[in-house]
């Protein structure tokens, strides 16, 4: 794999891994004491090992293949198969805790499998492990086939896939030794946002240049959608992880806001993690994948267009409705509720758009399972965004607040939407990228297909049920005005929902699991198949961006 | 490559672009989607008008219902006390019977101190107050301090072994750890103390379990072993155990001593709470008796 690099490509990258690997010692040295310290030792570990692999295949002659003439997909192949142990993880972890709900003994009594560190190797292994290296990877193949353009450099790809998984190893072995900074889906410290910032740039600058060398007149709406994923996470990253170090030798550090600014701009940068991060970049994988696989048009461009804009728009608003009925001011908070109905009719036009295109094929999303996680993703996407712009009217939300049912309604949109849209095109992906015939078994896409639906509507209506009795519970009074129940007694009625949540998630993790087993298996025992057509077009075959006269 | 094409299928027109065999149609948006944005672009233009919505620079538009959600909250409960205060008022005056002897406050008596006792006690007294390991039941017959309503709130306020200027204050020796008796003689003392609620046969080990009992527990735990709620000295008579009247437990707590903890309530309870409380627990006990 690396002997498709070039003696220049491969000494550089090594430079870089080497440089790196000495942060990672200066981390170790400085940090001697405090948790840093030990986050150097990873640091150090995880360059090793990058290194090894570098130095394996160092004196390799160099490759004499035309660049020319084929896309770059190494780095796919790996981010792809990458996103599908971190999956397994995510979810093995998520299981973990979804059984240390229902039984709080599973914990163990160790400092490290605490609820609190646990949860964020979950939350952060599932949205960052296996979605962001899925995003990365996807839109590494996307990019350069919508553009009919090969990647400008090979190094580059390669430092924003192994820097991204470099940041999410530093952040899950952090939560596990307690480093957090307390605000949920940025929990990772100053050190580790400094590093992403990098890679981010990295990536922002693979992507403009791919796309500035595109062979296509105009760019297609996937692209779009994965650069304002890009774009807008490093500005809600940046801003949010705004802070100062304690010290320099240490990993605490303090924010920059306090109080209701903390939690704006906490729940600012939450919100727009799902948009930008959960939405916008799923969105172009769904646009991209869905057509190809229907083999149909897409509905409606203009859709694409109104979908596309009303989301960028509107989505950048509605963060404060995480802060209903708190010392958030009442006019941000109504700002955020009619910013997020007015939101709805977008989320659904994109859910549209997609359904429509299957006009004609459905069919196809009869007989294959893998077109069929991307039509019930699309379903899914659309009853989460409704639930969500109605969850934030602040009456409803007041039922809805810090209950269950938040916990359903992210999960509706990570398993039913993300996860699934993610499995179809990773299905889709698999035997064009390692050019097979087809995945290794049908059957076991099949079968991963039941079990992620089965376990996506356990899981969610488990939630609902206890959320809303929950909610309920919280506001019933008896006949003398005093509150009916303790928050205990609501505990108590939670546990059977705890213990269906449970069976839900072990029925996806199992899932994810045949799907991993599927892919090695693809690549490993399934005759090799060229698809046709997957080369980019040389430059000169390509008209002016603008016609003449037409 | 600009060429425009029909889709059989819907009879529309594609843009004339193609993406690695992607094509798109130029359908144009469905009037349906149309009437949905306006609806909820209108909804939101009302509600802009009646709430507050958008900031100015120093101040922001109050809507024209000029709703607070602070006011509304601070409104809600001055009501809320209103509402309270002829019960509470009746409650904090009048002695326990009396409380209990009037079905309209017994009501109030037992709903308000249930929630109050599930969110502040529950934790580590359960739900039922029949008590767990370490924590005592408020149930059984078996009281440290006092049983009565007004010792029950005298309790409440201060705590035990807590941090409230005025704690109650008790704590068993680690007789076995700090050297006083060796192993032996904690198992001695211990039969002994087994043999307080459980009658043996005389035998030459529990005479000279009395002995150490004598020398090192009576001080507390009385001559007879049957507590001094003075001191928060557990009778040792009786059948209740806080944690456990086995063997290996009862070396333990003589080996380990034992300072139990109960947190003062005087700053997160009003005084009327705290005797709905001590009122209601008094209620659970002589329910669990019948």
């Amino acid at each position: 794999m690396m002997s498709s690099l070039t003696a220049t490509e491969r000494s550089r990258a090594f430079m870089i891994t080497m440089t790196v690997l000495l942060g990672g010692l200066v981390m170790a040295a400085v940090g001697h004491g405090d948790p840093i310290g030990m986050q150097g030792w990873v640091v150090i570990l995880f360059t090793a090992v990058v290194g090894v692999v570098l130095l394996k295949s160092f004196d390799a002659p160099d490759p004499v293949e035309d660049r020319s003439a084929s896309y770059y997909d190494d780095p796919t192949r790996v981010g792809i198969i990458i996103a599908l142990i971190w999956a397994v993880i995510g979810m093995g972890v998520g299981l973990w805790v979804a059984s240390m709900l229902a039984w709080p003994n599973l914990r163990f009594d160790a400092a490290w499998s605490s609820f609190g560190r646990v949860r964020p190797v979950h939350t952060s292994g599932v949205i960052f492990g296996f979605g962001g290296n899925a995003l990365i990877a996807t839109s590494f193949h996307i990019m350069q086939r919508t553009s009919r353009a090969r990647m400008p450099n090979q190094v580059l790809p390669w430092f924003v896939l192994i820097g991204f998984n470099l940041f999410c190893v530093i952040a899950a072995s952090g939560y596990l030794m307690g480093i957090t900074q307390s605000k949920e889906y940025a929990e990772p410290e100053w050190y580790a946002d400094l590093w992403l910032v990098v890679v981010w740039v990295a990536y922002f600058i693979l992507y403009m240049r791919t796309l500035a060398r595109r062979n296509e007149p105009h760019i297609y709406v996937a692209n779009w959608y994965y650069l304002a994923f890009i774009l807008v996470v490093a500005v809600l990253h940046i801003v949010n992880n705004l802070a100062i170090p304690a010290s320099l030798t240490g990993a605490k550090s303090y924010s920059a806001f306090a109080g209701v600014q903390d939690a704006m701009t906490q729940w600012w940068y939450g919100h727009n993690a799902v948009a930008f991060f959960l939405t916008s970049g799923f969105l172009g994988m769904l646009y991209y994948f869905l057509p190809k696989r229907a083999g149909r048009p897409i509905y409606s461009y203009r859709l694409s267009i109104l979908s596309f804009w009303g989301i960028v728009f509107f989505y950048i608003w509605a963060g404060s409705h995480h802060l209903h009925y708190t010392a958030l001011p009442h006019w941000v908070q109504t700002l955020g509720m009619t910013f997020s109905v007015m939101l709805l009719v977008p989320s659904w036009a994109s859910a549209g758009n997609a359904l429509m295109t299957l006009n004609g094929a459905w069919h196809k999303v009869r007989d294959d399972a893998t077109l069929r996680f991307m039509m019930v993703a699309a379903v899914f996407y659309g009853l989460s965004t409704f639930e969500g712009s109605f969850m934030a009217i602040r009456p409803v939300n007041g039922l809805s607040h810090y209950t269950d049912w938040t916990v359903g309604h992210v999960h509706a949109g990570a398993m039913g939407w993300v996860a699934l849209i993610s499995f179809g095109s990773i299905y889709a992906l698999t035997p064009v990228l390692w050019r097979r015939e087809a995945m290794y078994s049908w059957k076991a896409v099949e079968l991963h297909f039941w079990l992620a639906l089965s376990g996506t509507v356990i899981y969610v209506f488990a939630m609902w049920n206890s959320g809303i009795i929950q909610g309920l519970m919280w506001r019933t009074y008896g006949e003398t005005g005093t509150l009916k129940y303790s928050f205990l007694e609501s505990m108590i009625a939670m546990h059977p929902y705890y213990v269906a949540r449970a069976l839900g998630g072990l029925l996806f993790l199992a899932g994810a699991c045949v799907g991993l087993w599927n892919v090695l298996m693809t690549v490993r025992h399934m005759p090799r198949h060229a698809p046709e057509r997957d080369y980019p077009t040389s430059s000169e075959a390509t008209e002016p961006a603008v016609p003449a006269a037409e | 490559m600009s060429v425009k094409e029909r889709d059989p299928l819907t009879g529309h027109q594609t843009t004339g672009h193609e993406w690695d065999g992607i094509t798109e149609l130029n359908t144009r948006v469905p009037r349906a989607v149309w009437f949905f944005v306006f609806v909820t672009h209108l909804w939101a233009l009302i509600v802009w008008v009646l709430m507050p919505t958008w900031p100015l620079v120093t101040t922001y538009t109050k809507g024209l219902l000029k709703i607070d959600q602070r006011e509304e909250v601070e409104e809600a409960v001055i009501e809320a006390n209103l509402a309270r205060a002829d019960w509470s008022e009746q409650i904090e005056a009048l002695p326990a019977e009396g409380i209990m002897a009037d079905p309209a406050l017994a009501l109030r008596v037992n709903e308000t101190g249930h929630q109050l006792f599930g969110d502040n006690c529950a934790g580590c007294h359960g739900l039922d107050a029949a008590g767990g390991p370490g924590f005592p039941s408020l149930t059984d017959a078996a009281w440290l301090w006092g049983g009565d309503t007004d010792t029950i709130m005298e309790t409440l306020r201060v705590g035990i072994n807590s941090q409230h200027s005025e704690t109650r204050f008790a704590q068993m020796l680690a007789f076995g750890r700090d050297g006083i008796l060796t192993r032996d003689q904690v198992r001695v003392v211990a039969d002994y103390v087994q043999s307080l609620s459980n009658p043996q046969p005389a035998s030459e080990r529990l005479v000279e379990g009395a002995e150490i009992f004598a020398a090192n527990c009576a001080s507390c735990h009385g001559e007879d072993g049957a507590g001094n709620r003075d001191l928060g000295a557990p009778n040792l008579t009786d059948a209740f155990w806080i944690y456990g009247g086995d063997d290996e437990s009862l070396f333990t707590t003589i080996h380990n001593g034992r300072k139990g903890w109960m947190p003062a309530w005087e700053d997160r309870l009003s005084l009327t709470e705290r005797k709905i409380l001590a009122v209601y627990l008094h209620e659970r006990r002589q329910e669990a008796d019948r």
